[in-house]
């Protein structure tokens, strides 16, 4: 490999590993948004339970 | 704010994986081209491959910062609260594809040159002024409330930024003295056949790249608000 090779493979990589980068970041916060939906609904299920009224049977 | 609202225009109806689709394509087309169809440069040889890239992002990284400042006369015009925030996207991605300027810039120099950087260089302190500025847009936006103030201030200084681009581009044509090649001049582009087509597929290429990127990230900070006012209602 030349020197104008590895230069210009260097520059290629650098491109490639910045939007990687870039992808997982997006990826892990689109991760927690996901979790955070997820604890709302749990949260929104309990505070539906609770707020039922007993019936009374009979 | 509907979410239908963000869908009315025609390049937002694009579904998401269709345009990751195309531009995993077009990159991956892109690379063929530069890395076996294009001639070596009679000049400059094998390096001169890093121009595909190096010069493609340059004009998507000024076409990132220059819809984010119109997003931002948008948001001071209309007072649409999600053009603040497209604003913002787009400055983000003129940002990252301006590092990836300098970079690539940075490695072809110093084949070419032999330096890492030139200070005597304009249109790569300019580039630079351009991208600080750019930066400092961060610091404004993470320093203030959120609200209409910082939005008010954020696409002010959007537009202020905007300002540079010409002067950047421009500078090399109007320099006297420069070794950083003109390739586009007011008789058209420098090159031709095999070395113009692979530039326009990778033109294509990052364009589309840097617009998927913009609307996965878009997606993601709608989803973030959506999620805030949701807590807050809450609470």
């Amino acid at each position: 490999m030349t020197t104008a090779e590895k230069y210009v493979t260097a520059a290629y990589c650098v491109v490639f590993a910045l939007v990687l980068l870039y992808v997982v970041i997006i990826a892990l916060k689109l991760q927690r948004l996901e979790r955070e939906v997820d604890e709302l609904a749990e949260r929104r299920e309990t505070e539906a339970e609770d707020e039922r009224e007993p019936v009374e049977v009979g | 704010m509907s979410p239908a609202r963000h869908n009315s225009g025609l390049m937002a109806r694009i579904p998401l994986p269709a345009l990751a689709t195309a531009t995993l394509a077009l990159v991956t087309t892109a690379l063929c081209f530069v890395f076996f169809v294009a001639p070596n440069d009679a000049d400059q040889g094998f390096s001169q491959r890093i121009f595909y890239f190096h010069v493609s992002i340059a004009f998507t990284a000024y076409a990132c910062f220059i819809g984010g400042a119109w997003k931002a006369l948008r948001y001071l015009w209309k007072r649409d609260p999600s053009a603040d925030l497209e604003s913002y996207v787009g400055v983000h991605q003129g940002v990252i594809f301006g590092s990836l300027v300098l970079l690539t810039g940075s490695i072809w120099a110093k084949i070419s040159w032999g330096h890492w950087w030139l200070w005597s260089e304009n249109q790569l302190v300019l580039f630079l002024v351009l991208f600080l500025f750019y930066c400092a847009y961060f610091m404004l936006r993470y320093s203030l409330d959120d609200g209409p103030q910082r939005a008010n201030l954020c696409a002010v200084y959007a537009l202020f930024g905007v300002v540079l681009i010409p002067v950047s581009f421009l500078a090399i044509r109007l320099a006297q003295r420069f070794i950083h090649p003109v390739v586009f001049t007011s008789h058209g582009p420098n090159f031709h056949g095999w070395i113009l087509v692979t530039y326009c597929i990778s033109q294509a290429a990052m364009f589309v790249l840097a617009y998927t990127l913009y609307r996965v990230e878009l997606a993601g900070k709608r989803l973030d608000r959506r999620l805030r006012d949701l807590r807050r209602a809450y609470a």
